[in-house]
């Protein structure tokens, strides 16, 4: 067992979901692109392999941010469903910063920091306010998409779809990474905001159950009174991961528009903000947890690209697009493992006799 | 700090609360309050449910503020921003509802908010262990650092509660309830730890409604009433039907007078109840258990070993997965709520504002919610709201239920009014089997009175009663037969005349005394 996997039960996990999924996903593909695979030689295998997971992670990377932005906002008691409107606006803003500085570095800022405030007002509504955060999560996403929608207009005068503007250049690793088998050949070259996420699942991981902040952020989600008891700011602490989580979502939001592609698209985010957060509950709220099941939905949903562009028809991509979806009802249902929640998540924290 | 300290020698006050005037809206909780704790004493702040002892203890602790009056701590002016100032300045709480995280460790809960690190930023995991051995040592209080809340019992709880004042250099002790979720052994263990605890200079406050505890453990009592102090005295010097008449202002009767129980035939009986509770996990392993008529069976157990579960399936709120429930011979296994309760099953539930009352109605509405639809309640769709009112008037002052009048929200009424209100409505309905739960619990010493003298009435009329209670003292007054359970099981039914504190306490955690072997 590794040190990092400390805060997850590894058997349990293995025992219940990512892995299984991520096994029972390989099984399925092979089985159904079997006769596909058998006509292609050795050296096209590989290119499908390697096809595979590139498109996976890269399809994966915005639920990984996002995710863990939402493992940080639960483990603290703060339900966020308004992680796809903060994914909206935090793509929006990072094109029109780009758009007007040229600069996609500064767009990323941009996004990050629309994401946070965005979230800064879930946050106050929720936390300073005790408002159901179901509510204001779901009134943040209706907003976002009215926002993003009239600012096209008012800003690009265009409906639809932005200019295209500076996108992100791809980070290249060095040769000796390039050159290790498969891996070399996935993750050799790609767009920054993947490797950002695959370090912030480590940085995620250590700081929710290494450090006192991390143990503080439990606290809160379990049990407030009693962190307030020991002296832990509990208000401070949820404002933080809350906004925390919308400057992820915010990142994760321009990993779309200035990572994947070069532009805004109204309703770009399409659902993977409630894919990030199903991802959340099927990780059990832990970062790794939360990195395997995107992972996961990644290659769900990447798996949907190659089996076009390798031309393998005797699978219907709809059902492997359905698949995350019905996971996560299944797992919600309490079908797939046993699913706890932080106690405290969804509730808000009112010091007694403060009235 | 250590400067005042010597200041302060054992029986000098270390701590007064002086005029504190304390109103919410509506009601004063506390007036012109005067307390004091004197160091290396276990004072004891006695009163009824709502007398006003937790607000005080809430303003010492910084939860609330006081509109009058001054708290002075080792002679200055206690000036505190929240609980955990409190806490800084050396007065720690242990509150009724433990204050753990539960999935995280002992030691974990022991460091939160003030957690030793290592190369910065990381958790020393190692240190913190050792503060915990460290101040676990030094009073003698033994506990699994790596276990987690959730799998450690109350009593381990409450210790790891303890310790984690003593840990910030807590002076001072509150006590909320402490022995409210305890077994008799885990009470008496507690003892030991409290008295160990003076004898090292600590100066606790105990604050409790049961009177053998405050004459056990306290060196004095002072005792509250609707928010006003009646009194203080010395343990030594007083007794416990002087306590109970300053609890309530009156001659209260502390003993349950009954008859012996002339046992008719059976009328109920429970084979092999398997049940499972909320989370799926098994909560009934094969219940057996049988009352007749005219007889009051108590069960007894500590919290959480299937009472509730029992209940709920013996009233139809919950499903067995295996077993047979007969009343008066017939079966009536797994029927639901209304069936149980038109065979003849009336239900006093634990928890009675969510279960026995519906507070947002009126008394008179709550008092037909199982009879609406019968005469003479209703006619055709309508309901007949002279016949209720008239109906609830008469129940209501039977059962003594002390509200304005029947149009009243059953919220507003006090807790011991909630209860026999519900108790009206339950027993108003010639019963065969009735089955209580909790009855008296959180009530004060006179609704208790009237509670256990009604249910021993009932009995006397030849009723069958189950009583499931958590409070050992009023299932022995009570009972007369006993059944414990634990874990699920009954680990034994003996004759009232054969059980005593220790045996039951024995059973209750879960070991069969040498004496009972054998007892079903």
């Amino acid at each position: 067992m590794s040190r990092l996997g400390k805060g997850i039960n590894w058997n349990r996990l293995v025992r219940s979901r990512a892995f299984w999924l991520g096994a029972a996903l390989v099984v399925l593909i092979t089985v159904f692109s079997v006769n596909s695979i058998r006509s292609m030689g050795g050296e096209m295998f590989s290119y499908l392999v390697i096809d595979f997971f590139s498109t996976g992670i890269f399809m994966a990377t915005p639920l990984i941010l996002t995710s863990i932005g939402a493992v940080f906002s639960e483990r603290s008691g703060v339900v966020n469903i308004g992680l796809e409107g903060m994914m909206l606006i935090g793509a929006f803003f990072g094109v029109m910063v780009s758009y007007f500085t040229g600069s996609a570095w500064l767009g990323v800022l941009g996004g990050m920091i629309a994401g946070g405030l965005t979230a800064a007002l879930h946050a106050y509504v929720c936390i300073s306010h005790h408002a159901n955060q179901t509510v204001s999560g779901v009134a943040i996403n209706v907003f976002a998409l009215a926002l993003t929608g009239f600012l096209l207009k008012a800003v690009f005068h265009r409906a639809g779809q932005t200019d295209r503007v500076t996108k992100l250049a791809n980070w290249i690793m060095p040769d000796f990474f390039r050159n290790i088998p498969i891996i070399g050949d996935v993750l050799g070259s790609n767009t920054p905001p993947v490797y950002i996420a695959l370090l912030l699942v480590v940085a995620a991981q250590v700081v929710l159950f290494h450090t006192p902040l991390g143990l503080r952020i439990r606290a809160c989600g379990e049990h407030p009174e009693a962190a307030d008891t020991v002296g832990i700011n509990v208000t401070g602490t949820r404002y933080f991961c809350v906004i925390l989580s919308g400057v992820l979502a915010g990142l994760s939001g321009v990993t779309l528009s200035l990572g994947q592609l070069s532009l805004f698209k109204e309703a770009m985010t399409d659902g993977r903000g409630y894919i990030a957060i199903a991802a959340m509950i099927f990780g059990k709220w832990t970062p790794l947890g939360a990195f395997l099941a995107s992972l996961f939905f990644g290659l769900a949903t990447g798996f949907k690209f190659i089996s076009q562009s390798w031309n393998m028809t005797s699978i219907p991509t709809d059902f492997l697009l359905m698949l995350p979806y019905i996971l996560t009802m299944l797992a919600l249902a309490g079908f797939v493992g046993r699913l706890t929640p932080p106690a405290a998540s969804g509730l808000p924290y009112r010091r007694r006799g403060s009235v | 700090m250590s400067e005042i300290d010597a200041t302060i020698s054992p029986g000098q006050v270390i701590l007064e609360m002086k005029g504190i005037t304390k109103a919410f809206p509506g009601i004063v909780a506390n007036s012109d309050v005067d307390f004091d704790l004197k160091k290396g004493e276990i004072h004891c702040l006695l009163g009824e449910n709502g007398a006003g002892k937790s607000t005080l203890m809430k303003i010492l602790y910084g939860l609330y503020k006081q509109d009058k009056g001054e708290v002075f701590y080792k002679g200055e002016p206690l000036v505190v921003n929240g609980p955990a100032d409190t806490l800084r300045q050396g007065i720690g709480m242990v509150h009724q509802h433990f204050m753990l995280i539960k999935p995280l460790t002992v030691a974990e809960n022991l460091v939160l908010g003030n957690e030793p690190t290592k190369y910065g930023f990381l958790i020393d995991k190692k240190k913190a262990k050792a503060e915990l051995m460290e101040i676990s040592t030094t009073f003698g209080l033994a506990i699994e650092p790596d276990a987690k809340i959730m799998d450690i019992s109350v009593g381990m709880q409450q210790r790891v509660e303890i310790l984690k004042a003593l840990h910030r250099g807590a002076e001072v002790l509150i006590l909320d309830e402490p022995t409210a979720v305890l077994t008799p052994q885990e009470t008496k263990e507690l003892f030991v730890i409290m008295r160990k605890l003076v004898h090292d200079g600590k100066s606790i406050i105990f604050i409790s409604h049961k009177l053998k505890e405050v004459m056990e453990i306290s060196d004095r009592v002072t005792v509250i009433n609707h928010g006003r102090i009646i009194g203080s005295v010395k343990t030594s010097e007083t007794s416990p039907s002087q306590l109970a008449n300053m609890m309530v202002g009156r001659e209260v009767e502390l003993i349950v007078h009954k008859e012996p129980a002339k046992p008719g035939k059976e009328k109920f009986r429970a084979e092999g109840l398997v049940a499972e509770n909320d989370r799926g996990l098994p909560a009934l392993r094969g219940i057996d258990l049988s009352v007749r008529a005219g007889e009051i069976l108590g069960v007894c157990g500590v919290d959480g070993n299937g009472q509730t579960e029992l209940v709920q399936c013996i009233t139809g709120m919950r499903r067995l997965s295996a077993g047979k429930v007969t009343l008066n011979g017939k079966d009536i296994t797994n029927m639901p709520p209304k069936r149980c309760f038109e065979a003849g099953i009336v239900h006093v539930p634990e928890d009675r504002q969510k279960h026995g009352l519906v507070l947002d109605f009126t008394v008179a509405e709550n008092m037909i919610l199982q009879t609406y639809n019968k005469k003479p309640f209703s006619r055709g769709i309508t309901l007949r709201w002279d016949e209720i009112k008239s109906y609830a008037r008469r129940i209501i002052s039977e059962f003594d239920v002390r509200t304005p009048d029947e149009d009243t929200k059953a919220g507003s009424l006090s807790g011991g009014n909630q209860q026999k209100a519900i108790l009206a409505r339950e027993l108003s309905r010639t019963p065969e089997l009735i089955v209580v739960a909790q009855p008296t619990r959180g009530l004060d010493v006179g609704a208790i009175e009237y509670i256990h003298k009604r249910l021993v009435s009932e009995r006397d009329s030849g009723r069958a009663v189950l009583l499931v209670s958590l409070e050992l003292d009023e299932i022995m007054s009570l009972s007369d037969r006993i059944a414990v359970i634990y874990e699920g099981r009954i680990m034994g039914t003996m004759d009232i005349e054969d059980a005593t504190e220790e045996t039951l306490g024995l059973m209750m955690a879960g070991s069969m005394p040498a004496s009972h072997k054998g007892v079903m």
